[in-house]
């Protein structure tokens, strides 16, 4: 059996009405004079006479056919709706049909776009984020804005008895890049979810012309650019791994040797001049870094000590110095017993130390100190550093994503007081 | 009377039977109503043309929902103001029988069930109210106040001279559908559940000019 495509003609104006929904269009507006007429009988009563004819071209035009997903719809019905008020805004509604996949939705408003089907179940109501959101599908939706939705111009055929002046209580709850919609009138609710879909995917579904409207601000339900926040997190904290193992690996791989390492004792005042040079050593290897470690036995004493690390076949000398100081009563301690310092890119070759160690000369008192040469040290300041470096892009992330989730909840109900309460 | 043959007794056309436990079905040719007797069939009264439909279901249609197959035999017609819907009589190859609704498109699948509860009065209805059957929580959805409009073919009860008829229809958050059909006293419940296009691998259905 086939189901014939009909037309009526208008009773207003006389021109003819095609009907691409066939039995299921209740209402239909003559495409000539634009009077919503009601199709749901052989009579076609005239609902609605348009007297001004300043008409809302829809941006996909009535009759285009496309696929959303496995099914090919055609673009029968259009209205456009409108929240009145201070700031009073708009959007726009296209009915979509397939005779055997029925009704959908396509919604527009500043160039976002929603594909729409009506739910067969009902979500439940819960909280999140301390306010009241609706569960669904494993998902938790957040409640953003409610309001009264005006319907000022309609074209085309739907399945249901539509007028200018219609109006709907509606209710939105969002889970990019999902958005639950209760639309209610007379008592009686219809749930349906949207999804976010970007225009340019429908211009290519029912091949229209030029471009897609350019979207103009962040959408309730339009998914990050920046990702979810988390997934920079993880990664940065999966790099952190690497940077660890790569330090573990860098301790096995270059523990350093000792090149020379011998203990001391320091007797203030025995001699004018306490300087003295080591037994030489050996560092080996290509250019690589030196470290002097130093132990001492100090109490409630500094120490400063000056050194000299010379060749002993070319005479270069570097110079550094590195005090030393411990103290400690009743409230705690202060400093360290010991210290260390690098000296980086040394040559090889023969070296020996001059050491020349100095004390408070007011409470003189004798300590012992232990140095400690290592050779080719694994240096930790770059770990250090690669590690701060590697925290620029999450936080970088985190902070437009940040932006971003407040230009999206600048539009919604729950927007910090600054925007000045508007309801 | 088991014959799954018999003639009209109004217009002496063939009528055969797709289901064997159908208690009424319709002349195809004379659009008489008949009821299944033990000796015989007799005409009750006569279907007007039914108002052309776009459900894409007819009788013959065939389908399997979860690996259980069905044929539609028959349907009954409603219409309100807010539009019309059809309620598909299906026999599954158990022989059991139940509904396939079609309200524009939308499907629910359903069987006549024994109430689990005393259900409510049809004055005593509200939309929001909430019934705990089975372990889920209902939810009455809609109220409707339907007029019947027709019959065709096979049903499993007497079905044809009914007028205003009440419907309250229940939904719950995970998919599950009831109606409480007040046509009789008391209410009939039917429950299951709401089933997408795909779902059902339907075929056998009717094509739509323009539609291929």
């Amino acid at each position: 059996m086939t189901v014939k495509a009909r037309s009526i003609s208008c009773p207003n104006c006389g021109g003819p009405v095609q009907l691409r929904g066939f039995a299921h269009t209740l209402t239909v507006t003559c495409p000539q004079c634009q009077s919503v007429l009601d199709a749901s009988t052989p009579e076609v009563a005239i609902l609605q006479k348009f007297q001004n004819k300043s008409r809302i071209q829809p941006k996909i035009p009535l009759g285009s056919r496309g696929k959303l997903g496995d099914t090919e719809y055609e673009v029968i019905g259009f209205q456009v709706r409108q929240v009145a008020g201070d700031a009073a805004y708009f959007w726009e509604e296209y009915l979509l049909f397939n005779p055997f996949q029925g009704f959908r939705y396509l919604t527009e408003y500043d160039g976002h776009w929603n594909f729409v089907r009506v739910l067969s179940s009902l979500p439940e109501e819960t909280r999140g984020r301390g306010r009241i959101a609706m569960r669904m599908g494993g998902q938790t939706y957040l409640a953003f804005d409610s309001m009264t939705a005006q319907t000022i111009w309609v074209m085309g055929e739907f399945p249901w008895q539509v007028r200018v002046g219609d109006s709907a209580g509606c209710q939105d709850f969002i889970a990019p890049p999902y958005m639950l919609s209760s639309e209610s009138t007379g008592g009686e609710t219809t749930w349906s979810r949207g999804e976010y879909l970007p225009g340019a995917q429908i211009w290519s579904a029912f091949r229209l012309p030029g471009g897609p409207p350019v979207p103009r601000g962040v959408f309730a339900n339009q998914l990050s650019p920046y990702g979810k926040v988390g997934s920079t997190w993880r990664t940065w904290l999966w790099l952190n791994v690497a940077l660890a193992a790569l330090v573990f690996f860098f301790l096995i791989a270059s523990p350093g040797h000792v090149a020379f390492s011998d203990s001391y004792v320091f007797v203030p005042g025995v001699k004018s001049d306490a300087a003295f040079v080591t037994p030489s050593f050996q560092l080996t290897g290509r250019d690589s870094n030196v470290e002097l470690g130093i132990k001492t036995n100090l109490d409630n004493n500094w120490a400063y000590f000056s050194f000299a690390l010379i060749n002993e076949q070319t005479g270069q000398a570097f110079d550094f110095a590195r005090e030393v100081s411990y103290y400690h009563d009743s409230d705690g301690t202060e400093g360290s017993r010991n210290n260390s310092v690098i000296i980086p890119s040394v040559p090889s070759g023969q070296y020996y130390l001059r050491v020349e160690p100095e004390t408070d000369d007011k409470s003189p008192s004798s300590f012992r100190y232990e140095l400690e040469v290592r050779r080719n040290v694994a240096n930790f300041t770059f770990f250090g550093i690669a590690a701060l470096l590697l925290l620029v892009p999450p936080i970088i992330a985190t902070v437009r994503r940040a932006g971003f989730e407040t230009a999206r909840w600048r539009e919604s109900d729950y927007a910090p007081q600054s925007s000045g309460g508007d309801d | 009377m088991t014959a799954r043959a018999a003639n009209c007794p109004n217009c002496g056309a063939p009528i055969k039977f797709l289901w064997s436990s159908a208690v009424q079905t319709t002349c195809e040719f004379c659009h008489s109503i008949l009821v299944r007797t033990d000796v015989d069939l007799q005409k009750v009264g006569e279907v007007a043309d039914l108002p052309e439909d776009a459900s894409p279901i007819q009788i013959g249609t065939e389908g399997a929902y979860q690996g259980k197959s069905f044929l539609v035999v028959g349907r009954i017609l409603y219409e309100y103001e807010q539009g019309g819907w059809n309620e598909w009589h299906i026999v599954y190859n158990d022989g059991s029988s139940g509904w396939l609704a079609d309200a524009q498109l939308e499907f629910d699948l359903s069987w006549w069930t024994q109430a689990p509860a005393s259900l409510p009065a049809s004055d005593q209805l509200t939309r929001g109210q909430r019934f705990q059957w089975n372990s889920k929580a209902y939810e009455l959805t809609s109220l409707t106040r339907a007029h019947y409009k027709g019959v065709q073919g096979e049903l499993p009860f007497q079905y044809w001279d009914k007028t205003d008829l009440l419907f309250a229809d229940l939904r719950t958050t995970t998919g599950e559908f009831a109606t409480i059909d007040y046509s009789e006293q008391p209410p009939l419940l039917f429950m299951g559940r709401a089933v997408e296009f795909n779902e059902l691998h339907l075929k056998n259905l009717k094509d739509f000019e323009g539609w291929s």
